[in-house]
Order: C-alpha cells, then structure tokens, then sequence
C-alpha cells in the first residue's frame, strides 16, 4: 500500500503556470512551421439563400496568393457515415458541409477560404472575393409559434420534450400561493481569450492537427470522418488550450477547413479565427425564453413546478440543452411538468457555454423561486429549506452525496444574511440602493471512460501522459497532484503530458467531468505502476531488493519502504537496470449511475449597489459556499468559482449579442461592444468548500466544479436587484434601460 | 486590409503636404486606425506617420494662463499632468474615464479627437453605412441601435462620437490648432465636429492634408476648476463608451451660479454643448430644481432615433448628477474609477 504524502488538498500553485507567464506554453496558432502559408476565410453576409456567383479572379491573382477555394472547385469531402454523432455534437440534423454547396444556411458561414504566404496577403485577397446571392426565406426571428419538440436523437440524449410527475397544472390551479412568469436569457458567446485556431499540415495521407481543442481523441475521429481517412493517420496535438468554456468541446467547419487547405496546396496551413468570426464560426449559448409557475402551500411547501423552455436551434443541426433538467430534481414537489421546445433559426448552431442548459435553467428556476418567496412574504433561504430535496426524484435515486444544507448555512453566515431586511428598497449606502439575493447553485456529476499512462524514470521521477486537455482549468496541476499522491512522490517530482493523441485515450475535457473522469484514470495508472514494480522486485534476483519481497510493499517517501529504511525510485530503477518502466490505468463509470444520482451543490449569494437614478447596477460581493466532493486542489478549485462568479455577472448585467434580426447576425461581434465584466467590475468574492467526499461516485471521491461555479450566481444578482428596487427584470442581461423604463 | 504605402515626414510641413495626396490617412498612435484597417472599414493607400514630429508633444502654460496641449500629447501624459489636471480636472476626469490604461498610453489628443463612432453598422462591412460608404444607406436606423443619438441626428446617421476627452474641452470651449497647406487656422471645438446632416462621411472641418497641432484651453476655462465634473454613465465600470455622459462646470460666488459650462457626451454625433441650458443656470441658485432645468432644456430637442428613448430620460439625470456634483466642489483628489458614482462604503441602512 501507499503511505499518502497528501498532494491531494493542497492548494499547489499551477505548474504550468511558469511556462504560461514566460511564454513558454504554446497554443496552437503558435507551432511555427517550415513553409507555413496562412489561411483567411470569406464569410457568408445573408442568412439564408444560395451562391449564384463566386467571383475569385482578383483573389487568386493577388500577391502571394497560392489558392482560392470555394464550393465550386473544393475536393469533395466523404462526410463519411457516423453511427451516432459525438456527444458533444447537436444530435439531430446534418452537420455542416464546408465547401460542398452553394446553400446558404447563416449568416457567417464560410463560403470560400484564401491561402498565401503571409497572413496579410490571404487577409487582403479574400476581401477581393465577390460573392453573388440568391435570397431565400429564412428565419432570424425568435418566434415562439414555430417552436418544434426536440427529434429522437436529443429525446434520447436526455432532452425530452415533455416530462410530468403528477399533475402540475392541477397542482398549480388549487395552489394556496402561485407565480407564473416568463424569462428572457439572451444569446451569449463564449469569447474565450484565445482565438479558435488550427494549423494543418499533411504528409502523404498523414494529417498532424495543431488546434485548440477541449478534445483531441475527437478531433482526430471527426477529420477522420470528414476526409474518410483511418483516424490511426491523424495526430492532434493540443497541449494549451487559452480558455474556451465550451466553445472547443466539438470540432467545427474551420478545423475541416484548414485541412482542407493544406491538402489543396500541399503545405502546412494555419487558420486563426478573428474575434468577430468567433461570433459565427464556432457556437454560443443560446438564447431561451421560458415560463416558469411555482404553486406552494402557505408554509411554503411547493405543490407545483411548471418550467417550459423554447431554446434557439439552427436550421440544419439540432442542438439542444438540458434546460429543464434543473426544474425535475432541484426541489422535492409531487408535481412539476416541463415542456421543451426548439426554434429552427438561421443561425450558426449553438453549441454548451460553460454549465449549458442548467445555468439557463436555473436563472429561469431561482428567479421564479425568489417570486415565489416575495408572494409567500417568506425568506427566499428559507423556502429553499423548505423544500429540500433528499433525493432525485426525478430519477428516483438517492443522491451519492449531497451537502446543499451546509452550503446554504455557510454560504448564509459568511455573507451575513440575516442582515437582509425583507422589504424591497429598504436597505440604503451612499445613496444607492442596496440588495441581497440568493439562489441555489446545482449541476450534475458526470463520469466518462478514460485512460492513462504512468512512467518510472531513471531518476526516480515519474511521467503521466493521457490524451486529454487543460482547457485552463489546472488540470495539469491537479493531475500531478493524483499522481504525486498515490505514487508517494513530492509534486516536483511528478510531470505531466496532456493534450496529444498519441497518448492514452481520454474522454472530452468538458461538463466538469475530467477529475472524476480522467483523474481517477491518473490514480489507477500509478498504482498499476506501482504493483508493476512490485512484481519486479519480487522477481529480481538483486541481492540488495531481497529486503524489499517480504509483505505488502508500502511505497512512501519517494521510495519502497523495507526493514532498513526506504529505497528510492531511482535507486529501485538502478537496482533493476531499467531505463523506464510504464504502466496503463483505466476508469470507467460502474454501477453507481444506476444505484445513485450525482450532482454537485452550492448556494450563492450576491450583494447589489443600485443608483436609483441611472438604473445602472454593480457588484459590490458575492460569496458561495460549494459541495464539490473532494477538493484536490483547493487554489485551482476557488478560481473555477471565482471565474464563475464572474461569468456570472456578466450573464446578469452585460452580456448579450446583438442580434440584427434582419440579417440573422450578432452585430456586436467584438470584445469592446461585446460587453463582459472587467476587473473594475469585480470587487470582493468570497468561495468556500463545504466539507465532503464522494466515494460512492468515483473512488477520488471528487465531483465537479467548472460548470457549477455559474449555476445559480445570475439569479442570485437579479434576485438582489428586486431586493434593491422592488422592480423584477425578467429579461436578461438587467441593462440600466430595463430597470430605468422597464 | 489593403496594401498601402507608409511614409514618416519629420516636420509638421512635410507632414501636410504628404496628408494631402489623395488615399492618405495620418496615423499617430494607431488605436483606432489600426483596428479600422484590419477590419477593411478605412482602405488609405498611404499612412503618413506623424508619431515621431517633434515638437508636438509638449503641454505649455501660456503668457495670458491658458494651456496648449500638443496634438502629440499622449492622454495618460496629460491626465496625469499635475498642473493641468488641477487646473482643468473636469479634462483628466474624462481622459481616465475613457479606454483602458494601456489605451491611454498610446493615444494622443489629436488622435483621440479624430477618432470614429463605434456604431456596429459602421464597423461591420457587410452593413449599409453612409459614413463609410456615401449613398450606401444606413442599416443603423431600423437595427441594434439602443446606444444611438438622441440629438442632432439624420436619416442619413444616427451614430454617436465615442470621445470623453472631447466633451469637456466642448463644455469649456477648447479650440483646435489646425495646420494645413494653407497656413494655420483655429477652429473652436464645438464646430469642429460636424452633425451629419446629408454627409456623415465627412466628420471634422478638417480639410484633406489639414493636421491637428494643438488644443488650447483658456485661462477662462481655468476658472471653473473648483466646481468641475465628468460624469460618465456606462454599462461596466471601465473600459467602456459611455451610454451617457456629461461635462458640467459651474463658477459660485455668493451662493450664485455666476456662469455654467456643460456638454454631454454620448447622444451625438458631436460633443454636444448644451448652451440653453448654460444660460439658464446663469443667475441661477445651484440646487435640484436649477439643475433639473438645466436638465430639460439641454435635452428639449432630444428625440429617439430607434430603441433608446431612455438615452433621453437618462441623459437629464445624469446632468441633474453631473451638476448636483460639480456644486458640492471638484474633489481634492479625482476618484479612483473617475465618474463611476459607486464609491462604497458607509452604513447599511441610511
């Protein structure tokens, strides 16, 4: 056995950081090649129609130019057959055929792509490409009417149309207390500070990808399908990913595209989205109207939960969310009924954007909570309270853990919430209206297949390879501190490769799924190493390991441990005369998803400064307490709520594309009018971990974090903002127009 | 982008003559042009670059007590220049409040002067946009246009000018040092802007090859430094173009409003100047109900140009602020976050 040396829980700095901050980490735009030539697209400028016309003359004869192609003169791509589509595709639907045709199906979709010598000249020749149209009739408004039920496909990927326990809307009607009202969320975009990019460079019919990806092993399926090649002949290296909350998870046209490119010149091709292409180019979350009606008895039990969604979808893919998940296991209620619905528009497909469908769901869900509570004159803390739910009744599971009830009590002590007076306008600083508001924070825990190397050097230190991505997180981090632990190492002795296919399978780095996933893969791949070793001293005929045989071997102190004292790692590997010694681990979910529902919790709370002039509203603090299971590393996990927390003020107060309805395209589609907070935005957030291990979920007893650092945190700001002026914005983002006119 | 010619003249006079070819653009510190030409929203075919002139960057007192900014003067130089930020607070409150710190270190005052609206029709080049493109129409008019003009607009452009620095050199009657092939001209700041009328395309008085030199504030613009404010109203706390702002002085003697300077920033397409409302403040007692006044006469021909009829109601209060804020006195030390109205601090429940 291993004597821990207790990496896991400490709060160990990013390892990768020293390279990030010297720029030493390479992202993909950045594996310089020999012979690199530079890939500009031309975008589509209407929503809906075909080419008529593509003129490219000026193009091709522009300085450095080498190609022009378009659908007219593109190889035709198999788009060979897929079983089932990925999962982190939409699921119903065609994908996009880059090149294949002249049907225009948004506003922003690539119709042609240049390739030069430098970045400039491409950029110059593919504003020379005239594109001639003929429009068709499209649809670029969001029209509740033309909402369609989810297809099979996302009915069977857990978005069905309508579910009902009870009778809701019975339930609802002889309700001592009800609310029923609408929420608007509006269309985000990820904006990752790393621009999507990808360079593609062929040899033979062997394909290395560089790109930003949250999932090399799909990337490499995906060109694989597109091109109709062996997926054995393509190499995806990601090693850095600068952010992406989600906008990397799937792999778009513009990977195809770069491919695509390469192989027509017959050089490395790099391709880098500008950030105005990232609005179209790649996915958002999307917009969503709901209803949400809340009946309860007069001591606040709730006897009805009524959610319905309408979510925005693209006309030639089917995206759909887990919107209404929140609604069916949130609270116990003996009767809650969701509708969902999709609205076919002409529109790039939307894709997850960090705590996908739940953080929609749960703006809708703990807004309408919090109406509930003012029409109950109840504490909205206490309604919650009230109707806790002790088990998923939904799946009619118990929960493998859950410490909600110590994240409200925390969450409430440290924010100081018996402070609140209840009366909306009623709390007052510097002339500014002051408001407090709550709300729960949910999102469900995930697991999926993963592998991983672990290496014995012949120094003693040991090497973690696996396939998957750090997307930002601190999953090299957290990994190395798996790994030091369950080896007996100090961190510093511990490296870790991620982010290249060559290297053991691992599942998407998405859905706050990796710790449980791949870091359990981490554990079991070090101490497979370690029986492996153990194996060999056994067998060794070295005298000096004869003192090591006997027992159980107990690794610790960066060694074996035996009668005389330890023997190093590197003394082992001298012992044995081996320059390295590998071993594989695997995980995989078990039987728990079938005997227990897993989620991780939270309560947020958030404090408003309101000028009751301007309408304009700021975050003086927002303080939540979180049931995450394990917590590795408690340094990287507090930034992942805090990252959260301010993901989440921007859902509340400033975030929205703007939308042009007569051309179907977001018109703000840069970081100045595309507005997200900035630190002058951001004053004191305050997270906690609750104490908690989940060991039924996963044997590293975590659960996730990323997307549940969202969840809940827009609703408690827009609860606050009904707190600090008794006017309840039920459209979001609360722009200072809504409240000053609303 | 297209491929254009770069040339550095040394002098203010090879400068002009090398700005009046036809397809050039002066580029100082580039952070507006830059993006502009990235984006194939402005094509010169030549950049002649004034960055390195010398003798253009310095800030001078002046023999009668008025202040010349050269038009090389970085913002972040001149905001942080003690004298003149004491002497013309209400100026540096609006540089800090405008762009970011590293912006501020690389714009100039002329550049800042010239830069173009942020209308997301003018900068998407799939949009119809008269300014970029004459008779091409205006996709604004019936689009995304809740941050547009209230005042002075046309059906031709409803943009907005995005300058802070610009409005209180309005409000204080800032003139403008041109050079041109021609000589020297001033030109006031409040007609250096133009509204866009039929012509959105063209935006200043400047003719081609005109170069700005300097900005000059007189001692009379000193005058008001007890009593001098920007308020600006935007949707984060920094890095942001303003919803709404305003520059609002007063000059209080006996209990009396002597004289009043303001400008609003935001609702045109120019620094708007709001001389009805000065007037009427003039002989007034500085209180809620003057201000308020003040307040509905500067906005009296203010008319939605899409959906932002609440840039209107918006805009009087933040002048009724602006000016209940320059009464109470310009502050030692200007704020951290100049014009964010969201200091914290104090008691819970007052």
């Amino acid at each position: 056995m291993n004597v821990p040396l207790k990496a896991i829980g400490q709060p160990v700095s990013r390892v990768d950081g020293p390279d990030k901050v010297q720029g030493h980490a390479r992202y993909a735009a950045e594996f310089d090649q020999p012979d690199l030539m530079h890939a500009a697209m031309v975008l589509s400028t209407i929503p809906s129609g075909t080419i008529t016309a593509i003129e490219t003359k000026a193009a091709r004869s522009a300085p450095g130019v080498h190609a022009v192609i378009t659908h007219e003169n593109a190889p035709r791509l198999p788009y060979a057959p897929m079983a089932k589509r990925p999962q982190v595709d939409a699921q119903g639907g065609d994908q996009l055929k880059v090149f294949q045709d002249p049907t225009i199906r948004f506003n922003g979709q690539p119709v042609a792509v240049v390739v030069a010598e430098t970045l400039e000249q491409a950029v110059h020749a593919a504003d020379l490409v005239r594109v001639s149209y003929e429009h068709a009739d499209g649809h670029t408004t969001f029209d509740r009417a033309r909402g369609r039920a989810p297809s099979r496909g996302n009915e069977k990927a857990g978005r069905p149309a309508d579910t009902e326990i009870g009778d809701a809307d019975a339930a609802l009607k002889s309700a001592a207390v009800s609310i029923d009202a609408n929420y608007v969320q509006a269309r985000e975009h990820h904006n990752a500070i790393e621009p999507h990019a990808t360079i593609a460079a062929w040899d033979g019919d062997h394909l290395t990808l560089h790109d930003k990806t949250q999932w090399p092993d799909n990337d490499r399926d995906e060109i694989a399908h597109v091109f109709g090649i062996k997926k054995e002949n393509i190499h995806v290296v990601s090693p850095f990913v600068g952010g992406a909350f989600g906008s990397a998870l799937r792999t778009w046209p513009h990977v195809t595209v770069a491919a695509l490119a390469a192989r027509v010149v017959q050089r490395p091709v790099r391709l880098e989205l500008t950030r105005r292409q990232c609005y179209t180019s790649i996915g958002f979350r999307p917009h969503t109207e709901q209803r949400v009606a809340l009946g309860a008895a007069a001591d606040g039990t709730l006897t009805a939960i009524v959610q319905e969604a309408f979510g925005q979808t693209a006309t030639y893919e089917e995206y759909a969310e887990t919107t209404l998940d929140p609604a069916r296991n949130t609270y116990a209620c003996p009767n809650v009924r969701t509708r969902y619905r999709l609205i076919e528009m002409n529109t790039n497909s939307p894709c997850p954007m960090r705590s996908p469908g739940v953080a929609t769901g749960m703006l809708a869900l703990e807004t309408a909570m919090d109406e509930l509570a003012v029409a109950l004159r109840m504490d909205p803390l206490e309604l919650r309270l009230k109707n806790y739910a002790d088990r998923d009744q939904h799946k009619n599971l118990p929960w493998s853990s859950k410490e909600l009830r110590a994240c409200y009590r925390v969450a409430a002590e440290r924010f100081g919430w018996s402070e609140r007076t209840p009366e909306p306008r009623s709390m007052r600083r510097n002339g500014h209206l002051i408001g407090y508001g709550m709300a729960t924070a949910v999102y469900p825990s995930h697991r999926a297949k993963a592998s991983a190397a672990a290496t014995l050097l012949r120094d003693g230190t040991a090497l973690i390879r696996t396939a998957g991505s750090d997307m930002g997180p601190g999953t090299y981090t957290s990994m190395t501190q798996v790994a030091a632990e369950t080896l007996g190492l100090p961190v510093e002795r511990v490296r870790i490769e991620l982010g290249d296919t060559d290297m053991p399978y691992a599942p998407v780095h998405g859905g706050s799924i990796t710790m449980a996933s791949v870091g359990t893969a981490v554990q079991a791949a070090c101490q497979a190493l370690l029986d492996d070793l153990a194996g060999v001293v056994k067998a060794s005929p070295d005298p000096r390991l004869a003192a090591f045989k006997a027992g159980t071997p107990e690794w610790r102190d960066g060694g074996l441990a035996g009668p005389g004292g330890v023997i190093s790692f590197a003394e082992l590997m001298e012992g044995l005369g081996f320059d390295r010694i590998t071993a594989e681990g695997q995980s995989a979910p078990g039987n728990e998803s079938k005997t227990h529902s897993s989620a991780a919790f939270g309560a947020v709370f958030a404090e408003v400064e309101v000028d009751p002039d301007f309408g304009t509203v700021r975050v003086p603090r927002i303080v939540g307490a979180y049931d995450i299971g394990r917590v590795v590393n408690p340094k990287t996990a507090r930034s992942q709520c805090v990252g959260g927390m301010v993901q989440g003020v921007g859902m509340a107060l400033l975030e929205q594309a703007e939308w042009d309805e007569r051309f179907g395209r977001p018109m703000n589609g840069n970081l100045a009018e595309y507005v997200v907070p900035v630190c002058a935005d951001i004053r004191s957030l305050d997270v906690t971990f609750v104490p908690g291990e989940d060991t039924i979920f996963n044997p590293l007893g975590v659960k996730g974090v990323a997307e549940l650092g969202l969840s809940g945190v827009s609703a408690a700001i827009g609860n606050a903002v009904y707190h600090a002026t008794g006017r309840r914005v039920r459209e979001f983002p609360i722009l200072p127009e809504r409240l000053l006119m609303g | 982008m297209n491929r254009f010619d770069y040339v550095r003249p040394s002098s203010v006079s090879e400068a002009v003559a090398a700005g009046a070819e036809p397809g050039s653009a002066f580029l100082a510190a580039g952070t507006n042009l830059l993006d502009l030409m990235k984006g194939g929203i402005a094509r010169p075919t030549r950049l002649v670059d004034v960055g390195r002139i010398p003798g253009l960057d310095a800030i001078e007192t002046l023999p009668d007590g008025g202040v010349r900014i050269g038009a090389l003067v970085r913002n972040a130089d001149l905001a942080y220049h003690q004298e003149f930020a004491r002497r013309f607070p209400m100026v540096a409150e609006a540089l800090l409040s405008g762009a970011s710190a590293q912006l501020r270190n690389a714009a100039t005052t002329g550049g800042n002067l010239l830069q173009r609206t942020r209308c997301p029709y003018f900068y998407d080049t799939a949009s119809a946009c008269n300014k970029r493109e004459p008779g091409a129409g205006c996709d604004a008019l019936a689009g995304e246009n809740r941050q547009h003009a209230v005042l002075g607009w046309s059906e031709a452009c409803i943009a907005t000018n995005p300058s802070d620095f610009a409005v209180p050199l309005a409000a204080l009657d800032a003139v403008v040092e041109i050079e041109g092939r021609g000589g020297r001209r001033e030109v006031p700041l409040t007609d250096f802007h133009r509204l866009p009328g039929d012509t959105p395309q063209i935006e200043t008085v400047l003719a081609p090859g005109e170069l700005i030199v300097a900005v000059r504030l007189s001692a009379d613009a000193a005058a008001f430094a007890g009593h001098a404010r920007y308020l600006k109203v935007r949707e984060r706390t920094s890095y942001a173009f303003a919803v709404v702002s305003a520059a609002a002085a007063l000059r209080i003697a006996d209990g009396r409003i002597e004289a009043a300077r303001l400008a609003l920033g935001g609702v045109a397409l120019k620094p708007w100047r709001a001389r009805e409302a000065e007037a009427a403040l003039a002989g007034a007692s500085p209180g809620f109900e003057s201000f308020q006044e003040a307040a509905a006469l500067a906005l009296a021909e203010a008319r939605p140009s899409g959906d932002n009829a609440y840039k209107i109601e918006l805009a009087r209060r933040v002048i009724a602020r602006a000016l209940t804020l320059a009464a109470a006195g310009t502050p030692e030390r200007l704020p951290a976050l100049p014009g964010s109205p969201f200091a914290s601090g104090g008691s819970l429940h007052d």
